[in-house]
This record gives structure tokens, C-alpha cells and sequence, in this order.
């Protein structure tokens, strides 16, 4: 049984007052909110167990190694890893995709080599494929979008080519809600020998990920967009691709052996993670994946997708209002422009209601680009969002209606 | 919802709808685009300035209500000014937006443009009401890049 109001008290921030009214936070596709369990988890971590990791001898620097290493186990779980190895901790999202373009890709290409990636991708898995290209002579193709936000699959087989040495696709979009059929495009190009890496950031949240059924050779996400701690993310990559990769940074922790000469390299996948890393992330993000496993993401998903539905239904009847991204699949997130009204006043207005949406490109230029459009209005839902949440939000968006004629 | 209609007052509102003086100016001696990559707002100002005063003065562009009606606004109460007395409006509107103190002569000469002055509520929004007025000291510097207020 889903508990909305037990859900809620989990969380302190949503009891806040904006301008005298009740927060209803629909931004959850930039971030999330933290529940009490990672809050306190990251306190307990400081007045308990807290030193450095690894080396240390003494009883403190072995129970914070015990925390984050299980944190990696954890992770391992939640996504269904086949190993410990194979999880690497990154920042976030971005880093992961930079250590990917860095490490694996570039040594790989050669002028006249492609990179194919997707219309409907956030700025973080297009601009390390850019730099990574103009550095090596390859060159970005484009997985083309269709007009309800679908991706045109149709043109794989004319895009996927020998001179393709990676796909990098998100797994559903963060402007149009998209979810996106990953496994066949997968399967396409491991028929060609080609690695995948799934940009995990939306979908993590909404949706099980099993890596090991995907078969994608990359995964990353990061930990703030599921209710963990900001800074910290996990870079899933095969076994095989981290033996193979070269180091992202030198530093600490990520040697076996150094003289002026030559540095012997530590294992995957602490290989990837030079100098002292993001301890109270990593511990705070494993609470969050065990919250959200405790709840179930199965049931979360299927509360979520009636959020949507009841959203989507709301907001049609709105007269003057277009849902931009109309997928038969999709998260929790509807993307709107009203006729006559830019996005930025509908954001500020909304927001002295106490409702907070993002309005912007949300860093998919390309996307706003392929609807002509400069910025839309996006509400993001969560587990922790109600039925009546989604009706103070239509009310929210008539008030601008109201307001700005 | 009172700091709202401060914010969205009906000038604000008819200028948005109606932005007057909103056209490409074929003779011009000054120009310039302005962008905030933060909302995608863009705009082109054009001015023809002869003899230290501004004849005409014209934009076009697309963004939120705040900024395509505080280039409208601006354009109204530009024409015919002298560059000096421009660089001094410019300073004026900055304090105004920015909730900056103002004695009450500075107030009085930026006559209508003062119903911006609901935008210092709101922090976020400062940089919609000011592009134009950036495009515009970037125009009269002959900068040739686009306006940045980020």
C-alpha cells in the first residue's frame, strides 16, 4: 500500500511555506528532495564513523571504508551489476560521460570516425562527445526526433555505420519525458561491435534498471536525482572497458605503486577514482537507493505514470496550453507552452503560488530548437506528489492565464 | 499576489502585447544584439544618432513580458534624448531594477519606465527588465558582440 502522507513526512523540506502558501515542489527532473533517512545518514556518518577511506589502520578509517565500499555494493544491487568492480564513483552524470569520452573513447578515435548520439539529448551527453571529436577529427550524427518526441528509430540502420565507434543515448529525456526503447538500438549495435552508454539521469529515478538485461556497455547517473546527496554519481561500465581504459586523473588512492620513473596502476575501479572522494555522498546516495528500494521502484513507477496520466489530463483541458512531448512512453514529466506567454513569467507567477516548475531550454537547445520554440514550462513529478498537487498546478497555470490576459 | 500585479502592471502588460517601436531600423548608425542564455531572450536594437541626440530608436527580438516591454518602454522614452542624458537613464534604471536607494529626482526623470520598479522583488527577473538597456549601452560603445547578461 503506498502511504502518500507517510511518504511525505519522510521528507522535511516539502512542509515548507512559499509566500504563505504550500510548497508544491514539481522541479524533480533538475533535482529531488532529500528524506530523512539520507539526511541522517550523512549526520550519522560525521558524529560516528567518519576518516579517511582505505589505507588507514585504525578503527575509524576501517569503518568508513566499510560504509563506502557497502555503498557499493548497493549500487551494484540497484542496478543489478554483476560486480562490485564494475561500479565506478563520479560527481555526477556529467563527469561520468567525460570519463567515458576521456578515457575509453578518445584513444580509440581517428579522423572520419563518428559518434552517434540523439536529438533529444541534455547539453552533458553532447558536449564531451563535441570536444572529444574536434580533439580526434570524429564527428557527431545525429538519432533525428519526431514531432511527438518519439525518437526516429527508423533511421538507425542509415546512421549506425562502421565508422560509428560509439552510441550515447539517454534513456528518457529530461525536457520531453520520452522514455526511450534503449534495447534495440543495443542490440543493433553490439551486432556491429558497437559499445552503448545510457545516460541513466531521468530514468534512474522512475524506473527499474537492470544493466545486465540492457547489456549496455555504460550507464551513469547521478545521485541527486534520486533523493541522494549533490556531487556524487556512478559510472557503470563493463568489466572488459575498465580494464581496458586509461586513467581519467591521476592522484591518491588510484596507484599501486609509484616511483619518478614509472606508476603502476591500482585496480578497477579504483583505477577511476584518484584522490579522496565524496565519502558522505557516496554513504548519503547508498540511504537514498535503499530508501527508494524500500518503497519499491516498481510501485513508485506505477504511481508516478498515474501522476501522469491525471497531469496530462488536467493541463489538456487548459485552454491555450500544449504539452510538448506527447510519447505513448514517458516518465512523470510534462513540458508545456501557453499561447501568447513566455515560459519565464509563467515560472515567476506560478512560483508566488508556491508551485516550483522550471522554465528554460533545460539544456536541450536542440530540442527547443526542433519545436521552434525558445523555452517551455516543466512539471516534474515524484512519488512524493498527490493528485491534488497536480490540480493546485492547473490552478496555478489559470492564474497566469488570468493575469497575463 | 499583490508583489505580482507590482510586477505585471497593465503598462508592462499593453507594452508586451503591443511592443511599440518594434521594427528593423534601415538607417541606422548604431546597433547591437542582446542575448541572456539563462531564458533564451534575444534581441536587436537599432539607433540612428546624429548629433549627439537620438532620432530614432527601434528593436526586434522575442522574450518574456519583463523584457520585450521594458525594449519597448525603452525605445519610447529614448528618442530624442541626448547620449549623455542616455548613459545617466541607463544608471537610473539599474538602481530602480536593483532596489538600489534613488532620491526622488532620478525617480521623477525616468517618468513611466518607474513601473519597473516591481522588479526588484523579484531577483531573477532583474536581468529581463535590464537587457535592453545593456544591448544598449553595448550599441552605443559599438560593441559588436552580443550583449551578454550572464
Amino acid at each position: 500500500m503506498f502511504d502518500i502522507n507517510r511518504i511525505r513526512s519522510d521528507f522535511p523540506i516539502l512542509g515548507t511555506k512559499v509566500y504563505g502558501k504550500s510548497l508544491v515542489y514539481a522541479d524533480n527532473a533538475a533535482s529531488t528532495q532529500k528524506p530523512s533517512q539520507v539526511i541522517d545518514s550523512i549526520k550519522d556518518l560525521y558524529s560516528n564513523h567518519y576518516a579517511n577511506i582505505h589505507r588507514g589502520v585504525h578503527h575509524l578509517s576501517q569503518k568508513s571504508t566499510a560504509l563506502y565500499e557497502g555503498a557499493r555494493g548497493t549500487v551494484k544491487d540497484f542496478i543489478n551489476a554483476s560486480k562490485v568492480e564494475e561500479i565506478v564513483f563520479v560527481r555526477g552524470t556529467t563527469e561520468g560521460v567525460n570519463l567515458v569520452a576521456s578515457s575509453y573513447l578518445e584513444p580509440r578515435l581517428d579522423p572520419g570516425d563518428e559518434i552517434l548520439i540523439s536529438e533529444m539529448e541534455h547539453h552533458s551527453n553532447i558536449i564531451p562527445w563535441q570536444l572529444t571529436a574536434e580533439r580526434t577529427g570524429a564527428k557527431l550524427k545525429i538519432i533525428p526526433l519526431l514531432e511527438n518526441g518519439e525518437l526516429d528509430i527508423s533511421k538507425l540502420p542509415d546512421l549506425l555505420t562502421p565508422q560509428v565507434k560509439l552510441v550515447a543515448v539517454t534513456h528518457m529525456s529530461n525536457s520531453l519525458g520520452t522514455l526511450n526503447d534503449i534495447s534495440p538500438i543495443i542490440e543493433r549495435a553490439h551486432n556491429m561491435g558497437i559499445p552503448v552508454l545510457v545516460d541513466g539521469a531521468q530514468s534512474i529515478a522512475h524506473m527499474p534498471i537492470d544493466v545486465q538485461a540492457l547489456d549496455c556497455d555504460f550507464f551513469v547517473f547521478s545521485g541527486h536525482k534520486i533523493y541522494g546527496p549533490t556531487g556524487i554519481g556512478v559510472l557503470y561500465a563493463k568489466e572488459d572497458h575498465l580494464l581496458s581504459m586509461k586513467p581519467y586523473q591521476g592522484g591518491g588512492d588510484m596507484i599501486m605503486n609509484v616511483s619518478f620513473e614509472k606508476t603502476e596502476y591500482n585496480d578497477i575501479p579504483y583505477k577511476f577514482e584518484a584522490g579522496t572522494p565524496n565519502i558522505e555522498g557516496t554513504i548519503g546516495m547508498a540511504a537514498a537507493l535503499d530508501y527508494v528500494s524500500g518503497l519499491g521502484i516498481e510501485v513508485i513507477d506505477s504511481y508516478e505514470q498515474e501522476l501522469l496520466v491525471y497531469a496530462t489530463e488536467r493541463f489538456s483541458e487548459i485552454e491555450g496550453l500544449q504539452i510538448i512531448g506527447t510519447a505513448p512512453r514517458k516518465g512523470s514529466i510534462i513540458s508545456f507552452v501557453l499561447d501568447g506567454i513566455h515560459p519565464h513569467d509563467v515560472g515567476t507567477i506560478m512560483d508566488m503560488e508556491g508551485v516550483a516548475v522550471r522554465t528554460g531550454h533545460h539544456c536541450t537547445q536542440p530540442v527547443m530548437d526542433y519545436y521552434n520554440i525558445p523555452a517551455t514550462t516543466r512539471v516534474s513529478l515524484s512519488f512524493y506528489n498527490t493528485m491534488g498537487e497536480i490540480d493546485e498546478i492547473a490552478k496555478a497555470i489559470s492564474k497566469v492565464k488570468e493575469l497575463m490576459g | 499576489m499583490s508583489e505580482l500585479r507590482e510586477l505585471y502592471q497593465e503598462v508592462i502588460l499593453d507594452h508586451n502585447k503591443n511592443p511599440r517601436n518594434f521594427k528593423k531600423l534601415e538607417l541606422h548608425s548604431h546597433h547591437a544584439h542582446g542575448h541572456n542564455p539563462l531564458c533564451g531572450d534575444k534581441l536587436e536594437l537599432f539607433l540612428e544618432v546624429a548629433d549627439g541626440i537620438i532620432k530614432d530608436i527601434a528593436f526586434v527580438g522575442s522574450g518574456c513580458a519583463i523584457s520585450t516591454s521594458s525594449a519597448s518602454l525603452m525605445t519610447q522614452f529614448l528618442k530624442g534624448k541626448s547620449l549623455e542624458e542616455t548613459r545617466q537613464h541607463f544608471e537610473h534604471f539599474h538602481d530602480l531594477v536593483t532596489g538600489k536607494e534613488m532620491d526622488e529626482e532620478a525617480l521623477d526623470a525616468l517618468g513611466k519606465l518607474a513601473v519597473f520598479a516591481g522588479v526588484r522583488e523579484f531577483p531573477a527577473r532583474v536581468k529581463c527588465a535590464s537587457l535592453s538597456w545593456h544591448t544598449l549601452i553595448n550599441a552605443l560603445d559599438s560593441v559588436e558582440e552580443a550583449a551578454a547578461t550572464e
